[in-house]
């Protein structure tokens, strides 16, 4: 069974030796069993937040880094008791792979016999027992995959750190390896915490999600509330596809260049509202549609077209309509929007 | 195609000339360290003479090439790996400024080096007159190729993520650094180890200022020979040269063949795994 613990970051922010600020002082708390996946583009300090928690960098004055009860601000990686998975695995190509998943429990001085076995364990959670005695560079990258994971799991570590760990794989196996992985995560009931900047992966794996922007927590919450409740423009364009139409508030009837919105809880002021493309469908026949516009582009995706409708907006609106019938470029369309779905922010 | 075949010959005919204007003199070498009298020539009759002569006269020089080579090969191998190391580690620019000044007494000529050690170290007699003189000019000089052949094996293997792998898995710096970086470097430090064995044994112009008397090394001696002696003894002295530095460097060669790749398998084999 796994030691797992919470993990608790207070204040801790980090600038680098060149005065580069890579995260403001952020605080966050993340249950034991927990996975966490931190998400944002290049640059927004997401795996500067990893490497504060995995011990592979310190916070500045001020910040904490606490595993349960311990703080373990001043341990380094190596005194931590982590599990880590890189987004280039680092597998050490002068072992086998049954070498690097025991390299750990050699450095724990456990028997020849007791490596033996839980090596054996490992190979077979992964169902890579075969590869036991190559080398890593006969491996593929879907194989070397699961060596990392098989290593950072080996010596039992109070917590699971994966940095961008699909990545470097094509997109069938990251789907394989995605399923794979959140089977894992969840039979094993480790804490984990997830770097990625694919929102896709991101909703897939977390319990919780964390945006991060410019070093700052933007949003935190589970998958569904980021996406219906977005804190901000940033996420909710981040996450997901966001509609937008602008315009002014009239009453209850938010105007456009397109027409108009009805919305009974439309806020006075507001000079945009946003919904969701699956909250955007094509009026029906007979339908009075207060929206117009006409079809830019469509893209025929086998179960649905994806449509693209300009109504006179900077961004063509996005929504996805079934296959049943062919849109022409030009062709005029009305357009319906579901009340629930619209938001100001 | 008769075009085709004609240049084929010549290409081939003009390697064979290389070879034989390389390989001749070596031969004509060999054969003259063992002939009775060179001037008379082969029919002469062969003889092991002048190869005794030059053991009797020469054994010295010989087990002080070897020992000085083994011992440059130990300081460059304790100061060249660390420092190529740490030059890896750090990508500042002072780091590429140590690189490339440590290339420096390579490009300058070894004369000039030596007579730098000559006069800034010439007056502690007791250091001027042993070997340990003529090492401080041979690590000096072999130094850079250790660093080098480190550095490029070092500078194709993402060198910090293997180490932070390993921390990760509870490695301190020394178990780091004896687990992993040592072990993926070893076949820059054995290309480093052939170039400063050979540099070393082989040295001429550097040590021809830094010897004395009593610490002649072999091609001191070599020059020595060729210079004073019968041309039989000088070339008796080049085999044993070749007897001595041919098996040490197949030796080193067959250590820094690099280890057998196979190519990886396509990822579909993953889900027969699974």
């Amino acid at each position: 069974m796994m030691q797992t613990v919470p993990i608790a970051l207070e204040n801790c922010a980090k600038t680098f030796a060149d005065g580069t600020r890579a995260l403001e002082a952020v605080n966050l708390e993340i249950a034991a069993g927990e996975t966490v996946v931190l998400l944002g583009p290049s640059g927004c300090g997401k795996t500067t937040t990893l490497r504060l928690i995995a011990g592979l960098e310190q916070p500045d004055a001020g910040g904490r880094v606490r595993f349960g009860a311990d703080d373990v601000t001043a341990l380094p990686i190596e005194k931590r008791n982590v599990g880590m998975v890189f987004q280039s695995y680092a597998l050490f190509p002068n072992m086998t792979v049954a070498e690097n998943i025991a390299y750990g429990l050699r450095l724990r001085r456990q028997s020849a016999a007791e490596q033996r076995a839980r090596v054996g364990e490992m190979l077979a959670l992964m169902r890579i027992e075969r590869l036991a005695e190559r080398s890593i560079d006969q491996l593929s990258g879907g194989q070397r995959q699961r060596v990392a994971l098989a290593r950072a799991l080996a010596v039992q570590p109070r917590v699971l750190l994966l940095d961008e760990p699909l990545t470097a794989l094509d997109a069938k196996l990251r789907d394989t390896l995605r399923f794979e992985i959140d089977s894992l995560l969840r039979e094993l009931g480790i804490t984990a915490i997830y770097v990625t900047h694919d929102q896709a992966e991101a909703m897939a794996l977390g319990d919780r999600i964390v945006v991060m922007d410019h070093g700052r927590i933007a949003q935190v919450g589970a998958p569904r509330e980021i996406y219906q409740q977005p804190a901000s423009r940033y996420v909710a364009e981040f996450i997901g596809t966001m509609n937008r139409l602008s315009g002014h508030a009239d009453g209850e009837v938010f105007r456009c260049a397109g027409g108009y919105v009805a919305w009974p809880a439309l806020p006075a002021g507001a000079q945009e509202i946003l919904f969701r493309p699956e909250d955007t469908r094509i009026a029906a026949d007979g339908e009075a549609a207060t929206l117009h516009g006409t079809v830019g582009a469509a893209f025929f995706c086998g179960n649905h077209v994806r449509l693209f409708v300009e109504v006179g907006e900077a961004q063509p609106l996005v929504l996805e309509t079934p296959a049943r019938r062919e849109y022409r470029h030009g062709e005029p369309v009305a357009l319906a929007i579901e009340t629930h779905g619209l938001m100001v922010l | 195609m008769k075009h085709g075949k004609l240049l084929l010959s010549l290409q081939f005919a003009f390697t064979l000339a290389v070879c034989a204007f390389l390989v001749v003199p070596v031969v004509m070498s060999i054969l003259a360290g063992l002939t009775v009298n060179y001037f008379v020539g082969l029919q002469s009759g062969l003889t092991l003479r002048w190869v005794f002569e030059v053991w009797d006269a020469y054994r010295d020089t010989l087990f002080l090439s070897l020992g000085l080579a083994l011992a440059c090969l130990a300081l460059t191998l304790l100061l060249g790996v660390p420092l190529a190391y740490l030059l890896a580690r750090s990508r500042g620019r002072l780091a590429r400024a140590i690189e490339e000044l440590l290339m420096l007494p390579v490009a300058v000529p070894g004369l000039a080096t030596a007579l730098g050690l000559i006069v800034a170290y010439g007056g502690f007699a007791g250091f001027r007159t042993s070997a340990a003189f003529i090492l401080v000019g041979h690590v000096l000089f072999t130094l850079p190729f250790m660093v080098r052949s480190v550095l490029a094996v070092l500078s194709v293997i993402d060198l910090p993520t293997l180490e932070e792998g390993a921390a990760s898995l509870g490695a301190g710096f020394w178990q780091r650094f004896r687990d992993i970086v040592l072990p993926n470097c070893r076949n820059g430090i054995l290309a480093g180890a052939l170039m400063v064995v050979t540099l070393s044994v082989g040295e001429f112009n550097m040590t021809w200022l830094l010897h004395t008397p009593f610490t002649k090394t072999l091609p001191v001696g070599l020059a020595d020979a060729y210079a004073s002696l019968r041309l039989e003894i000088g070339s008796a002295y080049t085999l044993i040269f070749f007897l001595l530095i041919t098996p040490l460097l197949l030796t080193l060669q067959v250590l820094a063949r690099p280890r057998r790749q196979s190519f990886a398998a396509p990822d579909n084999t993953i889900e027969n795994a699974s």
